[in-house]
């Protein structure tokens, strides 16, 4: 072979190899695009998404009970209709299951104002109306309180002078704020008594500062919504019609 | 006068950083800039419907027919685009309470979604029901600090997956928060956290050094940055703490952004973290553009935010 062949070899060789010279990162450009109603609706998307959203809406708007009047939170001073209808019907659902895992009742239920998301409307009451007044996804759980820290548990009600809602808690208080009766299940708490008590997993770990349920000998997670026990009690009513009642009251004198 | 233009076009949400020296203006090969487009979601929270025109704080907002159609006229544009999301794609509106995320999956599907990684509400319905809706999803999860060894999503994720547009290799790993105290045990069962920090040193030293990436991506559901619990380990700091990441798409902390972050990394090299709210309300688009190698060690890496 000649040089000037090798040469011209060489040439080629050294050509096809750099033919693709390596690519790098140069520029980057970062923004954010947001999605409003300017922007065109995929007719495929649509028209697939929307037998879903039929039986939904058909779902939630199936009439399951009535209601008398229109419930709300603000109506009331330490006890309001709503929240009392809310607190015994998760006593009504959750103390059947609570019974059979564990052969024990609940013995009274604690839940928070703050967590009634909306009003009950007179009329007719849908599973919709279960979403509206509790949207979250909170479960029951059923903590084991001794008497002392029920204590704890009725200075935080006393303190708050919120109607929180309760069940088979019976709490009376006079002007200066001091207990006058304080019963669950028509009995006197007794400090060394284990309590039952049930709330839902976003207050038993410590929402709305209630640090006393972190206190306690055991936990029994009932895997059982707040909203479903809702429902449930619904398919079971003809009609809602709670009251205000004296469950937790503070007495006045004139 | 110059620094008044400087400050003008920083308050009108762009900033240019440029890492490297300011050489001479090199010679250009004949070879086309290859731009790679990156768009992502994350905690879309079952959000497939807009909101209403009556929602106090998102009013017509959002809404997955509308994303599709603008994630199509994206892809048209360029069609080497990934699409990817960084977790809790479950939970936040009936959908999920019906369908139990089947929906869900079926429409990042046919939004022909790339990867996901998964969100601590993912595991809401439990482990298994995570597991159950794995058919309806034609997209990969990755989670590279989630060992599944001993559940029933065992071999189902991936630590990463690496893609190749116009020759242009893009690996995509996946982060996940802590679980434990964050989501009931019974729920994530036998699944096993581990550091994200060491996972992320061992993924991006895979993917550039074994796997030669152009392009490294992590998609964490870590959460963007806690102020109150400067410990608890975030996007910034994982940002901080590793090197050859290019961009780190967050979610977990609904945070709204007005501009993607530009973080150094242990290198003192820029990069991006980027996290766009939640509820399928935006879509982040973020594009990389490949040039020949001469052209970035004279002008170097140009960050346009």
């Amino acid at each position: 072979m000649r040089l000037t062949h090798f040469i011209f070899l060489l040439y080629i060789f050294t050509f096809f190899n750099c033919k693709q010279p390596k690519l790098g990162l140069t520029k980057i450009e970062g923004k954010q695009i947001e999605i409003t109603d300017t922007l065109p609706i995929a007719s495929e998307i649509e028209a697939y998404i929307k037998p879903y959203r039929n039986h939904i809406e058909k779902d939630l708007d199936s009439v399951l009970a009535y209601s008398i009047s229109t419930y709300s939170k603000s109506n009331g001073e330490l006890n309001t209709a709503i929240g009392n209808f809310m607190a015994d019907a998760v006593y009504d659902e959750a103390n059947p299951i609570f019974k059979n895992r564990t052969g024990k009742n609940i013995d009274m239920v604690l839940l928070n104002h703050g967590g009634i998301r909306s009003i009950l409307s007179k009329g007719n009451v849908t599973k919709r109306t279960a979403y509206e007044l509790m949207p979250f996804e909170n479960s029951i759980v059923v903590v084991a309180m001794k008497g002392s820290q029920i204590d704890s548990l009725t200075n935080y009600l006393i303190k708050r002078k919120r109607a929180h809602p309760i069940s088979k808690l019976k709490l009376s208080i006079n002007e200066n704020d001091k207990i006058v009766e304080a019963k669950i299940k028509g009995k006197d708490v007794k400090s060394d008594n284990i309590y039952y008590v049930a709330t839902n997993d976003y207050l038993y770990n410590g929402g709305d500062s209630m640090s006393f349920f972190k206190t306690n000998d055991s936990l029994y997670v009932l895997n059982y919504k707040i909203r479903n026990a809702l429902i449930d009690h619904f398919k079971k009513a003809d009609t809602i019609s709670p009251v205000i009642d004296n469950r937790f009251i503070q007495i006045k004198n004139k | 006068m110059k620094r008044r233009d400087f400050i003008q076009q920083a308050s009108a949400g762009t900033a240019l950083v440029t890492i490297g020296s300011l050489g001479l203006q090199s010679f250009t090969n004949a070879v086309p800039t290859k731009k790679i487009t990156i768009l992502h979601t994350n905690d879309v929270h079952s959000h497939i419907d807009a909101f209403g025109p009556e929602d106090g704080r998102n009013a017509n907002k959002g809404g997955v027919a509308r994303r599709a159609s603008l994630i199509e006229s994206i892809r048209n544009e360029n069609p080497n685009t990934l699409l990817l999301d960084a977790g809790d794609i479950f939970q936040g509106t009936p959908y999920f309470n019906y369908y139990g995320g089947e929906l869900e999956f079926k429409l990042m599907s046919k939004l022909k979604y790339d990867a996901a990684t998964i969100g601590n509400h993912d595991f809401d319905n439990g482990i298994d029901g995570l597991y159950a809706q794995l058919e309806h999803a034609e997209f990969q999860f990755v989670s590279a600090n989630y060992d599944f060894t001993n559940t029933i999503m065992n071999t189902h994720t991936k630590p990463y997956k690496i893609f190749k547009k116009d020759g242009i290799k893009i690996g995509v790993f996946g982060l996940g928060i802590e679980l434990n105290g964050l989501v009931d045990p019974s729920m994530y069962k036998e699944t096993k956290y581990l550091d994200p920090i060491e996972i992320a040193q061992d993924m991006s030293r895979t993917l550039k050094t074994e796997a030669h990436c152009d392009l490294i991506i992590c998609l964490s559901h870590l959460g963007y940055n806690y102020r109150k619990n400067p410990n608890k380990i975030s996007d910034l700091k994982l940002a901080a703490a590793t090197k050859d990441i290019d961009l780190i798409i967050g979610g977990h902390t609904h945070t709204f952004l007005s501009k993607p972050t530009i973080v150094k990394n242990i290198e003192e090299k820029n990069m991006l973290v980027n996290q766009v709210g939640c509820y399928g309300i935006n879509l982040g688009k973020i594009d990389f553009y490949f040039d020949s190698d001469k052209n970035i060690s004279a002008n170097g890496i140009s960050i346009v935010v």
